[in-house]
């Protein structure tokens, strides 16, 4: 008992230890969002490429897909894009959310650059991106058939964040809505 | 060029000028301007890390000072937009974060950490309290004889009690 009690504050330490040490690695500018299990917010907005169509969330729904917050303003974007292009050849349904934009530079954006985006809705006002909690472009939800948001993802998407942490999800979707 | 100099310096403390964000709101009353700031400064901004809504120049602090005058407007009570933001945001957003499973450690830590250190203290003077008293400061007989022999020794100048 009297052993016990000598090895309990290094026990505590190491235990407090090995708390503080994590910390060092978790970003604390990565939040996890409020909406997860939650059904994407309803909306009905413009489409970027076609004005006089609105969009709903029902437009969005029947498929797996990753729904991709950006704007021309926002450099990360740009840096973001090549990937979701690939990752649109590879068969990945992706939405889009122009966010706070110019109509004229993101259209002008999807010529030059290629459009990986199966839609875009135009959230000019960022009533949609309120909605979503979005605090920064770029940020990727996910949802699945049923619209329900199942993850998200603040920051550029690269190759290995792809691969690594959010191919996982993506596919888990996809197996979940083909029994 | 001193004269240029000083204009420099002063430039500098024109644009060098607190950051603090300026936006133009009217309320109809100041109740409801009281509230506003009320709940900008308890309002966390979701994209700096520790600036509340109201201190902060970013643009999503702008847009939801925006939307807090616009509920403000509306007539909604302070909770309904502290819940309209932590369901979008979640708790992040909150300096005063609810008690939760996620939060009970950072609520109750210090205060389990404060309690086990008051109960190591308590059993350390408990016993010390139960060993100190068998070893009490009194001289036994023979102590005392051998104490005076030595006083006696070092200095024969010493009166010695009887």
């Amino acid at each position: 008992m009297r052993r016990l009690l000598l090895v309990l504050p290094l026990a505590l330490f190491l235990f407090i230890a090995v708390l503080l040490y994590r910390g060092l690695f978790l970003d604390p500018a990565r939040l996890p969002s409020a909406l997860i299990g939650k059904p994407f917010p309803a909306f009905a907005l413009p489409a970027l490429d076609d004005p006089s169509r609105m969009l709903t969330r029902e437009d969005i729904k029947g498929r797996p897909a990753l729904v991709n917050i950006w704007a021309t303003w926002c450099p990360s974007c740009r840096q973001e894009h090549p990937v979701l292009t690939d990752l649109a050849d590879a068969g990945v349904v992706i939405y889009g959310v122009n966010y706070k934009d110019d109509r004229g530079a993101a259209q002008r954006w999807l010529r030059n650059l290629h459009n990986p985006y199966k839609l875009n809705i135009e959230d000019a006002a960022g009533a949609l991106g309120l909605d979503l909690g979005v605090y920064g472009a770029p940020e990727t939800f996910f949802i699945d058939a049923q619209g329900i948001i199942r993850g998200k993802y603040v920051g550029i998407i690269d190759q290995r964040v792809w691969r690594e942490e959010l191919a996982p999800i993506y596919d888990k979707l996809l197996r979940k809505a083909a029994p | 060029m001193k004269r240029l100099i000083a204009l420099i310096v002063l430039a500098l403390g024109v644009f060098g000028t607190s950051h603090a964000a300026i936006d133009t709101f009217e309320f109809p009353n100041d109740s409801q301007r009281q509230r506003f700031q009320d709940l900008t400064s308890v309002l966390r901004c979701p994209k700096c890390q520790n600036q509340n809504i109201a201190e902060s120049s970013s643009p999503i602090a702008h847009d939801l000072r925006g939307e807090i005058h616009r509920m403000l407007g509306e007539g909604r009570n302070d909770q309904k937009i502290i819940d309209f933001m932590v369901a979008r945001y979640g708790d992040f957003v909150l300096y005063d974060p609810p008690l939760s499973a996620r939060t009970v450690l950072l609520w109750l830590g210090p205060a389990a950490l404060l309690l086990v250190g008051g109960a190591v203290v308590a059993s350390i003077v408990a016993r010390r309290r139960r060993s100190i008293p068998a070893a009490s400061n009194a001289l036994s007989d023979a102590e005392r004889h051998s104490l005076a022999g030595l006083l006696r020794n070092a200095d024969p100048s010493i009166e010695q009690e009887p």
